[in-house]
């Protein structure tokens, strides 16, 4: 397989280094270096080190794995593929995301899928492994959003204000959320396993690439959070 | 020396620090090396380090660094000083001439104590007499900026990219227990010497990314308590208002924070009665000191650092740890550089600072 060894390469560099390469290719001792495979459709990366911001922005079908953490605004606005963070992420993961997957085996900061949304057969999907901050699923349009908080402590699985503003698509938290306070505009009840076999399939990927088993996350509550109406901001408007 | 004009041009910024709890000597390069991966959140239009700890030989004098535009300016100007301070040692700071740096002004830095009988005359604490000798330079002596004032530490800053200004001034020469960072891509103004970060006042320093959207109402509050907002900079705000609370009210570091970052009326009301109690009593008190928009911050004084994000969380920060170390930066990228073995790194939640001490006795 080809690598990129990213010591002294600018981001300009990098992806440009990344552009003559065809199909599978690591990345070494990444540090910084932003908008890495950005647009890209049709490779497989692996990544070492600390990639920049904007990781896989506008991802168009490739498949990302980073050996470590990541920082922010990873696949910001990504259409397709799969980023997979062997370690935390930023602020703004999967930034209005439209289609494709990202796995993050820890924690996530603020404002994990903001104005995420989906469309027919383009049905985007976040799963967090630890813990979310504030803001999660700020202005969510579509997709789903899975947050697993497997920490192993007993803070909160998310932060203040989560699904503000959320219109659409679906959140998932694996846990019975006492003591988060949900606006009102979004309905938060207990998962039934209905709404688990929808998501079994993300979560056995999850499973797969961080190596836990389903019925260890299985073996917990879940909360499902979802829009209260198909127009919950109906009465912010003039009607017509 | 080129002023504030009225050119707006978008924004960005990074910030970096490292402090040693042990008060161990760290050297320039380790912070100015760690702003190279997030050199394009700075855009060359002002770059600058705190460092403290690094003039023990004068630990006991305030150490003034000034630019001025011109020779007349600093005979002026140091005729003013030596009427309120005995100056132990004037010199022009080391700086090394690089292509990337370009029209500096005259830099020089004066190590002086403050004499004992204008102090009593005005009738106010020995630094509260320094804080007031800087104001009237910087806001009376045209073409005099006095950019950094505190005893055992000092700022260093200039027009251009971070990493370049630690080179300029020759910081790998410097040792310090603390260490704060800044890269500049100036919001609303261009960038000139005196408005790069930190911006620092007695030995409290601050560096800042992030726009203040409170600045005006936050600039006629303080104002009111003899603060000068010269600059046309927001982040001068901020080190005016942390010199306020910590040392004029003798407010905790923790409840400054409470007050400049202060949480929504709907988290207090979710708190335990003592600290809804404490958090409502700061909000009501200093109503007009809390900063809205975005910012990401670290203040740094005599034997800190203190980390904070605006209440909720606009800008980006990391903190991690190794040994007796504690780093802070925009991008855990900078932290990698600083420390490859970095651990426990931490992603502090909007308003909650992080303050690390150094040792009692060590610094």
């Amino acid at each position: 397989m080809m690598n990129i060894n990213a010591t002294g390469l600018d981001y300009k560099e990098l992806n440009e280094a990344l552009r003559q390469v065809h199909n599978n290719c690591t990345i070494t001792n990444c540090l910084g270096q932003r908008f890495i495979a950005a647009g890209v459709s049709d490779k497989t990366l692996k990544i070492s080190g600390i990639p920049g911001n904007a990781l896989g922005a506008y991802l168009n079908g490739a498949k990302i794995e980073v050996m470590g953490n990541a920082q922010d605004a990873v696949g910001d606005t990504m259409n397709d593929g799969t980023i997979v963070i062997h370690g935390n992420v930023g602020d703004a993961v999967g930034y209005a995301m439209r289609g494709g997957h990202i796995y993050v085996q820890g924690n996530a900061g603020y404002r994990s899928g903001i104005h995420m949304k989906a469309y027919k057969e383009k049905q985007p999907a976040i799963i967090i492994g630890g813990r979310a901050g504030s803001f999660l699923g700020e202005y969510q349009a579509g997709g789903t959003i899975i947050v697993l908080g497997l920490n192993g402590d007993d803070k909160p699985i998310v932060g203040n204000f989560p699904s503000t503003g959320m219109h659409g698509g679906k959140m998932f938290l694996r846990s019975d959320c006492k003591g988060i306070h949900f606006p009102h505009q979004v309905h938060a009840r207990p998962a039934t396993e209905e709404d688990l076999n929808e998501i079994s399939h993300y979560l056995r990927r999850f499973c797969f690439y961080f190596g836990h088993e389903l019925n260890e996350l299985l073996d917990h509550p879940f909360t499902v959070v979802t829009p209260d109406s198909n127009n919950p901001y109906r009465q912010m408007y003039v009607a017509n | 020396m080129k002023l504030e004009g009225e050119v707006r041009i978008p924004s960005g910024c990074a910030i970096a620090a490292v402090i040693s709890r042990e008060g161990k000597g760290i050297t320039g390069d380790v912070i100015y090396n760690a702003m190279k991966p997030m050199h394009d959140r700075s855009n060359g239009l002002g770059g600058g380090f705190a460092a403290y700890g690094i003039y023990p030989e004068y630990r006991d004098l305030y150490a003034f660094h000034i630019f001025f535009d011109h020779r007349s300016t600093r005979k002026e100007c140091e005729a003013y000083l030596k009427e309120r301070f005995e100056i132990v040692k004037g010199e022009l700071i080391p700086t090394r001439k690089i292509p990337e740096i370009t029209n500096e002004p005259i830099i020089w830095r004066y190590f002086c104590a403050p004499l004992g009988s204008m102090v009593a005359s005005e009738q106010v604490d020995e630094s509260e007499f320094v804080a007031r000798t800087v104001m009237k330079i910087n806001t009376e002596m045209k073409g005099a900026y006095v950019f950094s004032s505190g005893k055992n530490m000092g700022c260093f800053k200039a027009v251009g990219y971070p990493e370049d200004v630690g080179v300029f001034y020759k910081l790998e020469e410097y040792e310090g227990y603390s260490w704060t960072a800044h890269g500049r891509y100036p919001t609303n103004t261009p960038g000139w010497w005196g408005g790069a970060h930190p911006f620092s006042l007695l030995d409290s320093s601050i560096v800042h990314n992030g726009e203040i959207s409170s600045y005006d109402a936050n600039r006629r509050f303080i104002e009111m308590f003899g603060y000068k907002c010269t600059l046309q900079t927001d982040t001068e705000v901020i080190t005016y208002i942390l010199d306020y609370l910590l040392r004029r009210q003798g407010l905790t570091m923790e409840e400054a924070a409470s007050v400049i970052a202060a949480p929504f009326w709907s988290t207090i009301n979710a708190k335990p009665e003592k600290e809804k109690e404490r958090l409502t009593f700061l909000r009501q008190v200093f109503p007009s000191l809390l900063i809205t928009g975005p910012f990401s911050i670290v203040y740094g004084w005599n034997g800190g650092l203190m980390a904070l994000n605006d209440r909720l969380k606009l800008r980006s920060m990391i903190t991690a740890e190794k040994d007796d170390k504690v780093f802070i930066a925009s991008e855990e990228a900078a932290v990698r550089v600083m420390e490859p073995d970095a651990e426990n790194f931490y992603a502090p939640a909007g308003g909650e600072p992080v303050i690390v001490r150094v040792k009692e006795g060590k610094f």
